[in-house]
């Protein structure tokens, strides 16, 4: 089985969020990076698992910049067998799911896993338009995963419920809670990543379809109102006539 | 301006499909498309937010994401549409790439304001799990706005909406639906307007009665924590947070809570929070905008007579 994990980097969960430069740009001041939750604890680790159980590789894809390396060599260490990262900023989805479209569309992989979402841009985007690209079938919110030959069995979140489909490789999905448990990389995996391949290539031409203007911070709670636990009938008057939400 | 809105209707239109058309009708002249058995009565009830024309593809039963692409792209075709419009829940979150990709169009994921025009086409999303919103212009000919749920507050628009059935050749795809395990009819997390959601203060599964109480008398929606959906005391559909559903209600009402960061960036955009918790140090206090210091085995039952006795005297 060959398998192709896009893997994105991602501000820590417990960051503070500040923007800089009139609010065009992310303050990467004292800020942690980490593989975005969904690709590593999800998507990667099912991957791992597949082909630990059934033979073949896994494969890590990244469009970053030399930056990105640290969180492309802890996917090594939790057991990719090789990376590849298209050096460019990742700026705009279309033109991220290009770039990864382009790469995988000669090397026939049989399933291209993405995190649900990344918890920066939390656009759950680039899955879906990998999938266009390639004409492939889109798993969207995967939550189980299981191949037998080209058929894969998969859960899946859907409105109201929970979708069994059956699908034939090769397809794409986006991972969500559930289909695996986070690994954390033991010290030989850390050693044996320092030498494993990462394949840094050009990206192709695509022009951005979209741009960040700025950023903003919601508005700030302006603090918290304490009602007494014997007085319930204030704070449904409350409810009704102050927010206006009862 | 032609506008395409893509929207699921089952027994009757949801919150989420009228935002959908409302949003589109602001953009320009509004074709809705859709599948399935409906009935034209209902359809036809999209006229009232805006929708002037209703494609609907009867032989096409089940949420597809590549024929959903092909059946929009016809309908973007037919209608020669610069924008398409759908809602950012479950299908749309399989549907707005896919289409955005097949159009070769710019797509805002989780739109929750209608665009800013003056310069350029700017609409806000939020980012960074909550707690940032980016203003994002898109810069290609045909747009995808994909609407964050409770977003905005749908208008009545009145149009005579003008029914067709419509069907385009789909494809045929290597993806079978072989089960789907239903939770219900109730009003789905992501669009429900009240919520009552509680945590591990509630001690065990089996005290959840005064929760679904609360819920019952203000016609909320019921969620939890995420220890309380991994220990399996509620399930998985329930767990509001960062790796559960991310939801913006009217009213978030959280009991025995804590209120982590995870838990805080699945909630955060919701319009008022009530937090109770006995623990006055629990830093879902600096996120509430009303918190009650006590016990929920005692607060819950006294704010659901309050709110009974509250709806008796609107009656």
């Amino acid at each position: 089985m060959k398998l192709l994990v896009c893997i994105s980097k991602v501000p820590d969960t417990t960051s503070k969020i500040n923007f800089v430069d009139n609010n065009t740009k992310f303050d990467e001041n004292g800020v942690q990076y980490i593989v975005n939750p969904y690709d590593e604890w999800y998507a990667l680790v099912r991957a791992l698992e597949l082909v630990e159980a059934q033979g073949g590789s896994v494969t890590t894809i990244t469009v970053g910049t030399a930056s990105d390396d640290p969180t492309i060599r802890k996917a090594l260490a939790i057991g990719a067998n090789d990376a590849v990262r298209i050096d460019a900023d990742p700026s705009d989805p279309h033109f991220v799911a290009k770039q990864i479209a382009e790469y995988a569309k000669n090397e026939n992989y049989d399933i291209i896993l993405t995190g649900k979402e990344t918890i920066n841009y939390n656009g759950s985007q680039i899955g879906g338009m990998i999938a266009e690209m390639l004409n492939t079938p889109f798993v969207s919110l995967a939550t189980k995963l299981d191949v037998t030959n080209n058929v894969a069995t998969l859960e899946r979140d859907v409105k109201g419920g929970v979708e069994v489909v059956e699908v034939i490789t090769p397809f794409v999905l986006s991972a969500a809670k559930g289909m695996a448990e986070q690994r954390i990389p033991n010290m030989r995996g850390i050693m044996a990543a320092r030498t494993k391949p990462l394949n840094v290539i050009n990206p192709v031409e695509q022009e951005p379809l979209s741009s960040v203007v700025k950023f903003e911070l919601p508005d700030a709670k302006s603090g918290c109102k304490y009602i007494e636990p014997e007085n319930m009938d204030e704070l449904v008057e409350l409810l009704h006539n102050e927010a206006k939400v009862i | 301006m032609s506008v395409v809105v893509f929207v699921e209707v089952k027994n009757k239109v949801s919150k989420a499909a009228m935002e959908a058309v409302y949003y589109g009708s602001q953009l320009g002249s509004v074709t809705v498309v859709t599948y399935g058995d409906t009935s034209e009565e209902i359809l036809k009830e999209l006229g009232n937010y805006g929708a002037e024309n209703i494609l609907v593809c009867r032989s096409l039963n089940e949420s597809n994401d590549q024929a959903l692409t092909n059946l929009i792209g016809a309908a973007v075709e037919k209608t020669n549409a610069e924008f398409v419009v759908l809602a950012q829940d479950q299908t749309g979150k399989g549907v707005g790439p896919r289409i955005s990709a097949k159009l070769n169009a710019g797509h805002i994921s989780g739109a929750i304001d209608l665009p800013e025009t003056s310069n350029g086409f700017v609409v806000k999303t939020n980012v960074y799990s909550g707690k940032a919103i980016a203003h994002v212009a898109l810069h290609s000919a045909k747009k995808v706005i994909s609407i964050l749920p409770n977003s905005l507050a749908p208008q009545l628009n009145q149009k005579d909406a003008n029914l067709e059935e419509f069907s385009p050749d789909l494809g045929t795809f290597g993806i079978k639906v072989k089960e789907l395990k239903s939770q219900g009819d109730g009003v789905p997390l992501p669009e429900a307007e009240l919520v009552v959601s509680a945590g591990r203060g509630l001690k065990g599964p089996e005290n959840w009665g005064i929760v679904e109480d609360l819920a019952d008398v203000l016609g909320a929606t019921t969620a939890c924590s995420r220890p309380v959906a991994d220990i399996g005391w509620r399930p998985h559909h329930e767990h509001v947070g960062q790796t559960g559903v991310a939801i913006r209600p009217n009213l978030y009402i959280a009991a025995g809570i804590s209120g982590a960061i995870q838990h805080l960036a699945g909630v955060n955009g919701s319009k008022v929070i009530v937090v109770i918790n006995t623990d006055p140090e629990a830093p879902f206090f600096k996120a509430a905008d009303y918190g009650i210091v006590g016990d929920a085995f005692e607060v819950l039952p006294r704010l659901t007579e309050a709110v009974k006795k509250f709806s008796a005297s609107q009656n």
